[in-house]
């Protein structure tokens, strides 16, 4: 395989609070190659989007800090960077796209002017060739009239459109590797079809390295190439779509894909996940899962597992799979 | 001897939002929330609602919720037309149909113990006394799975699930003959999905309670009903058996609602239904078919006759195309 876009080593941020040190990512490794989509899944509290925001640097200081780990994008360890050089960085070759597209937009300022900021700085325009330019990025996401759509404000587009500019913005440089967080999760269904639809061209026509984050697995069988299920800050496992769905090793990825109602299969009822997602700030001393795992043996409970290999890029985090 | 009358006969029933727009609100102009849809909820069944947000599914809801006054319509509950009922009638009602919303952190009063919440529909509507209410506050509890202790703490000591499943027992308290679940996990991670749909199967079973489900979540939705209605701007377009609608969905819209669906096999993805645009005003609805501007199978005369929701095979569909 080509060598990736990024590469992340062992990453570990922490968040100092009142109550104890919360490891949101706990040694978290993985690598996103040009035209790949990594899906990252998991429930709320997983350590997901904080290894999102880890990797382009933007955790909630002081409370959050990074405190082990590289990120290699092509090659450069981001971590060891200045907060300047990741100004640099941030946008230029790593985009996001986050789930509320209010947030990510300025309310009183028009989508032209927005748009228009980041496309002047990448590629040093001004003037007429600046607005035809980002005209040609609203049109790029596919949206009618983007010349007339440049004066219009965040609150006159519906949440569809606005995900739209966000992601135009996000593709401006274009950058090398893109971070979408939950971007369809406050879309309806059709526009998230047509969004996911969306983002796949976009990937293709500038060979971008993509991170997905989702807790839909619909939306994983459909657009990613590999995916990595975390618990507790971290992957439990990781490997090929196909190899995912088909042959789920970690306990806790079988169920979760038996947890979900699924078309076509009817059943009497679902299977649970008994007890409740783990608390970051007392995880036990083995793996984060074994409190809530039907397999557990002693083991699990004091030392946590190191990756196992399953197959080409299929790796886990279970004792259940380590040859004795 | 005849089939039993359904529990819920809806009709007809409309409802329309007069808004006021333009400079010092000259114009007023109607928003056709819901447009002359008709269903029927047997006893003891679930109906699935599906549709996204502005098709008119939660102002439905709440006009069953007696919430909304309908402009037109009917809706039967056991026979008896609700609209027309006395006192004694709307009381009895009330107490028969009770709801489950979406966001269990909005709906319980955070300064109430879960004793009290869970006890409030007892005290405005029977007469047992204090002994005999926190009685049945525990037994309720229990039945949805809340340790005793429960009674006696604040919602904010429940995770999301467990705040649930205290509304659950608040909507059972009278125990219901329909209860209305608007979004009940959509707020929930998903592992806590699982427990909380097998729990609402589990009461079904044993109360023999009616649900109206309501959410986006079309898998979930397949799961648990029996029947599936498919809104799209205010209209059903599509009405049948559950499996059949979500397994082999007629009308484009629900094709390509159920395109985004997980399926069974990774290996066999379903047909993908793309369809362009987003959903058209309610102020201003399209001619003929509403669904017209947006569909890949658009024929001429879409755009001028309205299709009527007609039998076709084992349902009805709202196409011209069957």
């Amino acid at each position: 395989m080509a060598s990736p876009v990024v590469d992340v080593q062992d990453l570990r941020t922490h968040i100092v609070t009142r109550w104890g040190t919360i490891k949101a990512v706990d040694g978290v490794s993985f690598s996103v190659a040009a035209g790949e989509t990594l899906g990252l899944v998991g429930e709320s509290g997983s350590g997901k989007s904080m290894t999102c925001l880890s990797l382009v640097r933007l955790v909630p200081r002081p409370a959050a800090r990074i405190v082990g780990g590289r990120v290699l994008l092509d090659g450069e360890d981001l971590l060891a960077k200045s907060e300047e050089e990741m100004q640099q960085i941030r946008g230029r070759k790593v985009g996001m796209i986050l789930q509320d597209p209010m947030s990510s937009l300025n309310p009183v300022f028009s989508v032209g002017m927005q748009l228009r900021e980041p496309v002047a700085m990448y590629h040093h325009l001004r003037g007429r060739a600046l607005t035809v330019r980002a005209a040609e990025l609203l049109a790029a996401v596919r949206i009618p009239s983007p010349a007339a759509r440049l004066r219009a404000f965040p609150h006159q587009l519906s949440g569809g459109m606005r995900q739209r500019v966000v992601g135009a913005m996000a593709i401006a440089a274009p950058p090398r590797l893109l971070i979408a967080d939950e971007p369809t999760t406050s879309l309806d269904l059709t526009i998230q079809a047509q969004y996911l639809g969306l983002l796949k061209e976009l990937q293709e026509r500038h060979r971008l390295a993509m991170i997905f984050v989702t807790h839909d697995l619909g939306i994983v069988a459909r657009i990613c190439d590999r995916v990595a299920v975390m618990y507790g800050g971290r992957i439990v496992e990781i490997g090929p779509v196909r190899a995912i769905f088909k042959s789920p090793a970690h306990p806790y990825t079988r169920a979760l894909l038996e947890a979900i109602p699924r078309l076509g299969a009817r059943r009497e009822r679902l299977t649970t996940i008994e007890g409740q997602p783990p608390d970051l700030a007392k995880l036990p001393a083995g793996c984060a899962f074994a409190p809530r795992c039907a397999h557990a043996v002693d083991r699990c409970r004091v030392e946590a597992p190191g990756d196992t290999m399953l197959g080409p890029g299929h790796a886990t985090r279970c004792w259940l799979h380590v040859p004795a | 001897m005849s089939p039993p009358d359904p529990l819920l006969e809806v009709e007809n029933l409309t409802k329309h939002f007069p808004v006021r727009r333009g400079l010092l609100g000259w114009t007023p102009q109607l928003v056709r929330a819901v447009d002359a849809i008709s269903f029927t909820l047997e006893a003891g069944s679930t109906l699935g609602v599906v549709g996204e947000s502005g098709c008119g599914k939660t102002t439905t809801s709440r006009m069953i919720l007696g919430l909304e006054r309908p402009t037109s319509g009917a809706i039967r509950f056991e026979g008896r037309d609700v609209l027309t009922l006395d006192r004694e009638g709307m009381r009895y009602y009330r107490r028969s149909v009770q709801a489950v919303f979406q966001d269990p952190y909005a709906s319980l009063d955070p300064r109430m113990r879960v004793s009290t919440i869970v006890a409030e529909p007892l005290v405005i509507n029977t007469a047992l006394d204090a002994a005999a209410r926190s009685r049945r506050v525990a037994e309720l509890l229990d039945l949805v799975g809340l340790p005793e202790r429960a009674a006696t703490l604040f919602p904010h000591e429940f995770s999301g699930g467990q705040r649930q499943r205290i509304a659950i027992a608040r909507a059972l308290a009278l125990e219901p003959k329909l209860v209305v679940l608007d979004e009940p996990v959509s707020a929930l991670d998903v592992s806590i999905r699982a427990q909380i749909l097998n729990l609402l199967a589990d009461l079904q079973k044993r109360l023999g309670v009616s649900y109206l489900f309501i959410a986006h979540d079309l898998a979930a939705v397949a799961h648990m009903s029996r029947a599936i209605a498919v809104m799209y701007l205010g209209q059903i377009v599509e009405w049948g058996d559950a499996d059949a609608v979500a397994l082999e969905p007629r009308h484009p819209y629900t094709k390509a609602l159920f395109t985004a669906a997980l399926p069974v096999d990774v290996d066999a993805p379903r047909p993908e239904v793309a369809v362009s645009g987003e959903v058209p005003s309610p102020l201003a609805p399209p001619s003929g078919c509403r669904f017209h501007t947006r569909c890949p199978f658009v024929m001429p005369h879409c755009a001028t006759q309205e299709p009527a929701l007609r039998m076709a095979g084992d349902r009805l569909v709202a196409c011209h195309l069957y």
